[in-house]
């Protein structure tokens, strides 16, 4: 165990408010002394977190970009190409990379000309049609021939990874494992390789992989359907509005051209940080780190996403009439997470959803009786950019819908109207620094942190910086901030209405 | 991003929009066979030496010593048994005590009783505080006080700051000895039951999930019934007070804590409270049968889904099984991670799913479950079948490779130290041990046991107890949309999934 970080833990206990800021400064003094961060010269961000505790590490790779950054006409593409990064590299997952790379290249020509005579509307020809798809499945029988399937993620795998896996968000990229500390010269290897030089091999068979994926968590599940119109409704303008997964239609014609280019924008070093937390020594390992992670090529800052959602000027709301039991569902537009009054919508969330002390749960669910769960959250569907305040109940069978927003919005006025009290302000603040002690001893959410505050702050300290504006969260931002968001024009609604099936939509639904 | 760390479940349904890129692979049945990982194709085997593999040169060096720290075990003269793990990383202590008993024992006519029993006991309080107010109390102090229940027990647990220990242990104690099981508090947990109730035909996912489990054990096994209204609302307060007369006594509790204290002065502090605690009869698991399923093709009709679940089901195991270490490499064979065969056949190489896995389960005390799963869409529903079934075929005829053993075995031994990283987790191992009567030393054995596992083992155990003759199919899926139809897999049974209503309108007994 860390010393360090024992002995400065224990002088947080049995704070008072007056002596919380001091505390929060000397477990922050714990982590300085065990956290290096190394910008390399191609821009990249390394940090090294030590925690000698047991002999293991996780890391926490964030590329700065996500479905947000997908252009126009290929939604699904960061998505996609988070799928990609686990096909290998020029070194691992090929048995002869020059050639290979050859065979790829005639893939790709031959899918471009099998997919323009797929998207003409004049003119196509059934033979040419034949032609052109028979000679791009042969080429990717060509290509496929150097293909070791899957090696980069089972090289990790029996080198003693866990937890392997990826996630695409509207705002960004990640990539996560953990492993035994003596692999984590290989994980350099394997990671900076990855990011530095992926190759988008069997890329047309991960694309219907994708589509399964959209199948299971968005076309067949009733909630997730319900989100992809939500967002859809919410936003005219953001990038927000489009489904991180991507439309069906653009998933089937996203190229490999397509993904490499992406690659070559966003996953430049100066758009990632990484962050290894575990049994590491700064000292010891940075020169090998550096030798890996500073030799990918470097590349110009992506420029920024610069959509700004227009203000919201009328009530907009959607009714889902299915077999599917009721839901409600409603968001307001929010600024960003550095808004000032971030910590204010946070203050909001917690008030009206942490637990069986929360508003929602003593109102809906406790009291009136007519919902199994409600809540209020922030930053949906992200919060790099301004989403959406939330807030959702699921009712109880007998109760609608209706009963839901009517009830939701009694609390909203409530909160606009008359001050929170005193206990429920600080139990929000306890809660918060308790929260964020709990997390110091897991390597994985550590990495995770430490990586996420450097990139959305430019410093991880921010992390334990972000309970002093907490802190000053008074009661008067609660109403302000609630009577300037949460009104009626600024608001998207959703419903989704049991209604039985008939024989027209089953026939609808079988039209695919 | 951010909203992924909300842990409301219907929160985090509304954040699917984060997209890994592996879906749970043996989730098939809930049969939680330990966490594992992958294994190797041949093609490994393949690669042409032209193509360099600079990974092989990365020194591998020997793992940093670690003694991982055995929790104190005492046993007082009740019966009763106390585990203590220091930590002192961080200034919390967590308990939680197990108490044996659980949902498969509870009468027939009233499934759902333990659970809403693990409601309700917290909800309501104790004799000398009410729920409601011990929640305002816990949550000042960012404590918590939990009561669950599950198959095999139910539990109480809390955590708090070491500080807080002796009054948040004082609360929870006096809720263990003392509960005040209240009408209003086991209506809601009522109404939250029936909300579960009315919904679980709404995602295809747990429809699947519920009906592989009912095929495997029979409806009306202990292990498979499912909670209805008419069940749910027999249960009254008294059968809460007399489920809690009848487990709590001290012969059938096992109580484990970790974190920041001293091991004499913390067992002196239980021993005070759990000393004087009459010893009773231990409850014993339920006798049941286990016939395994009835082979055939079984069909859940849901007309709102362009994606099939397909489970194969078939019977499972007992962990005590001395073929418990060939079986586990023949899991890590078949699904254990992205270089094992279902994954790479049935998603990397035929694109058919996205989620796909599964495993010989086992249980402690009674056997577990053979089940196998993929998503795919509508069309290529047989496809998929035959082709995990062919995966299944081939764990009989085709042994694996030397290169596929040994990437099933390094993947364990090589993630090994994940199971003892951290001292809850050791704490945690420990406690399940006991309380199923297993071996102290089951973890170090395990892993002697792999080691010393062949390819002909995985073979032989595959013969013993796979039958493909005997399992079941089950899908659940859209009939409109599956072509061609499932009669080419055999004669096709059609599963009602009808939800019966309560006596009245739904919802009607619980009332307001």
């Amino acid at each position: 165990m860390s010393r360090m970080v024992s002995l400065l833990l224990t002088l947080v206990m049995g704070w008072s408010v007056a002596a919380r800021a001091q505390d929060m400064t000397q477990v922050l003094a714990g982590f300085e002394k065990r956290t290096t961060v190394k910008v390399l010269p191609n821009g990249l961000t390394l940090i090294v977190c030590e925690r000698p505790e047991a002999p293991v590490f996780s890391f926490y790779t964030l590329v700065d970009a996500g479905s947000a950054n997908d252009p126009e006409g290929a939604s699904g593409l960061a998505h996609m190409f988070e799928h990609i990064a686990f096909k290998g590299t020029t070194e691992i997952g090929t048995t002869n990379y020059p050639a290979e790379k050859v065979a790829l290249t005639r893939l790709e020509a031959a899918y471009s000309a099998y997919d323009a005579e797929v998207r003409k509307r004049v003119g196509q020809d059934a033979n040419r049609l034949a032609t052109l798809k028979k000679a791009f499945e042969d080429a990717q029988t060509a290509a496929q021939k150097f293909v070791v399937p899957n090696q980069f993620a089972e090289l990790a795998e029996e080198n003693g990874a866990v937890g392997l896996n990826a996630s695409t968000g509207e705002d960004s990229t990640q990539y996560f494992w953990s492993m035994p500390s003596n692999r984590l010269e290989l994980w350099a290897y394997m990671e900076s390789g990855r990011i530095g030089k992926p190759v988008a091999r069997e890329f047309y068979k991960e694309r219907d992989v994708v589509q399964e994926e959209r199948r299971m968590r968005t076309d067949s599940d009733p909630i997730g359907a319900m989100v992809e119109q939500f967002l859809a409704t919410a936003y005219v303008a953001h990038p927000y509005r489009v489904p991180t997964v991507g439309w069906e239609s653009e998933i089937s014609q996203v190229n490999a051209t397509e993904a490499a280019a992406f690659h070559a924008k966003y996953y430049v070093p100066s758009n990632i940080v990484v962050a290894v937390v575990g049994d590491l020594k700064a000292a010891d390992t940075m020169p090998m780190l550096e030798k890996y992670f500073g030799a990918i090529p470097p590349g110009p800052k992506p420029e920024p996403m610069t959509t700004i959602e227009p203000p919201q000027f009328a009530e907009k709301s959607l009714v889902i009439r299915e077999a599917t039991q009721p839901f409600y569902l409603e968001g307001y537009h929010r600024p960003d997470y550095r808004d000032p009054d971030d910590a204010v919508y946070e203050a909001i969330a917690d008030i009206f959803s942490n637990g069986r002390t929360s508003r929602l749960y003593k109102s809906l669910v406790r009291d009136q009786k007519i919902a199994a769960d409600a809540e209020g959250f922030s930053g949906f569907p992200g919060d790099k950019f301004p989403g959406l305040f939330a807030f959702y109940a699921v009712p109880v069978p007998g109760h609608t819908p209706d009963e839901m927003r009517d009830a939701i919005h009694k609390e909203i006025e409530k909160l606009k109207t008359t001050d929170v009290t005193d206990e429920e302000l600080e139990m929000f603040k306890t809660r918060s620094r308790a929260d964020l002690l709990r997390g110091l001893d897991d390597n994985e959410g550590l990495a995770q942190q430490l990586a996420d505050y450097q990139t959305r702050f430019g410093d991880w300290r921010e992390l334990f910086r972000k309970l002093d504006r907490i802190d000053k969260v008074n009661k008067a931002d609660i109403r302000r901030v609630a009577n300037q968001s949460f009104v009626e024009n600024n608001r998207t609604s959703s419903r989704i209405e049991f209604t039985q099936p008939t024989q027209a939509t089953q026939a609808a639904g079988g039209a695919k | 991003m951010r909203i992924s760390t909300n842990t409301c479940r219907f929160a985090s349904a509304l954040a699917v929009l984060l997209c890994g890129i592996l879906a749970t692979g043996a989730a098939a049945t809930g049969q939680s066979e330990t966490q594992t990982k992958s294994t190797a194709a041949k093609l490994a085997t393949q690669a042409a030496p032209a193509q360099a593999q600079p990974w092989k040169k990365i020194a591998i060096p020997p793992l940093h010593d670690f003694k991982p720290q055995q929790p104190k075990r005492i046993e007082l003269a009740n019966g009763l048994v106390i585990f203590l793990q220091e930590d002192h990383q961080l200034p919390f202590i967590n308990g939680r005590i197990l108490i044996r008993g659980g949902s498969r024992d509870e009468p027939a006519t009233k499934i759902g009783m333990i659970s809403m029993y693990g409601e309700a006991w917290r909800t309501s309080g104790s004799s000398t505080k009410s729920g409601d107010a011990l929640d305002s109390e816990l949550a000042v102090k960012a404590a918590n006080i939990e009561t669950g229940g599950e198959e095999a027990n139910t539990t109480i647990g809390w955590s708090c700051f070491k500080q807080d220990f002796d009054s948040v242990f004082g609360e929870a104690a006096d809720l263990l000895l003392h509960p005040a099981f209240k009408v209003e508090k086991l209506a809601i947990a009522q109404r939250n039951m029936a909300t579960g109730i009315a919904r679980r035909n709404d995602d295809p996912g747990s429809i699947a999930d519920r009906e592989a489990i009912k095929l495997a054990y029979g409806k009306d096994s202990p292990y498979a019934r499912q909670a209805e209204y008419a069940t749910v609302n027999a249960v009254t307060v008294d059968d809460l007070k007399a489920w809690h007369d009848r487990s709590v006594v001290a012969n059938n509790l096992i109580v484990s804590l970790v974190g920041d204290f001293d091991s004499t002065q913390m067992e002196a502090k239980l021993r005070k409270v759990f000393e004087p605690l009459a010893r009773g009869i231990a409850i014993q698991a339920p006798k049941s049968d286990f016939p395994g399923p009835k082979p055939g093709v079984y069909f859940a009709d849901k007309e709102d889904v362009n994606q099939s679940t397909v489970i194969l089901v078939g019977a499972g195991i007992l962990r005590n099984n001395p073929d418990y270490y060939a079986i586990s490499v023949m899991n890590e064979v078949f699904s254990g991670g992205f270089g094992s065969r279902v994954v790479q056949n049935v998603r990397t190489k035929l694109g058919l799913a996205y989620s796909v896995g599964g495993n010989l389960g086992s249980q402690y005390d009674y056997p577990g479950i053979f089940g196998a799963e993929a998503g795919t869409k509508s069309v290529s529903t047989v496809a998929a079948t035959k082709a995990i079934l062919e995966e299944i075929g081939r764990l009989k005829t085709d042994p694996p490779t030397p290169a596929e053993l040994k990437k099933a075995k390094d993947d364990v031994m090589n993630s090994f130290i994940f199971r003892y990283d951290k001292p809850e987790k050791i704490l945690n191992e420990q406690v399940t041990l006991a309380f199923y009567g297993y071996p102290s030393d089951f973890l170090e054995k395990y892993k002697d046991g792999i080691a010393r596992v062949t390819a002909a083992d995985v073979t032989r155990v595959a013969n013993k107890y796979i039958d493909v003759s005997k399992l079941a199919i089950l899908v659940v899926g859209n009939k409109t949309q599956i072509q061609p139809p499932l009669t080419g897999l055999g004669t096709v049974t059609d599963l009602d999934i009808t939800i019966p209503s309560a006596p009245g309108k739904p919802g009607a007994a619980v009332g307001k």
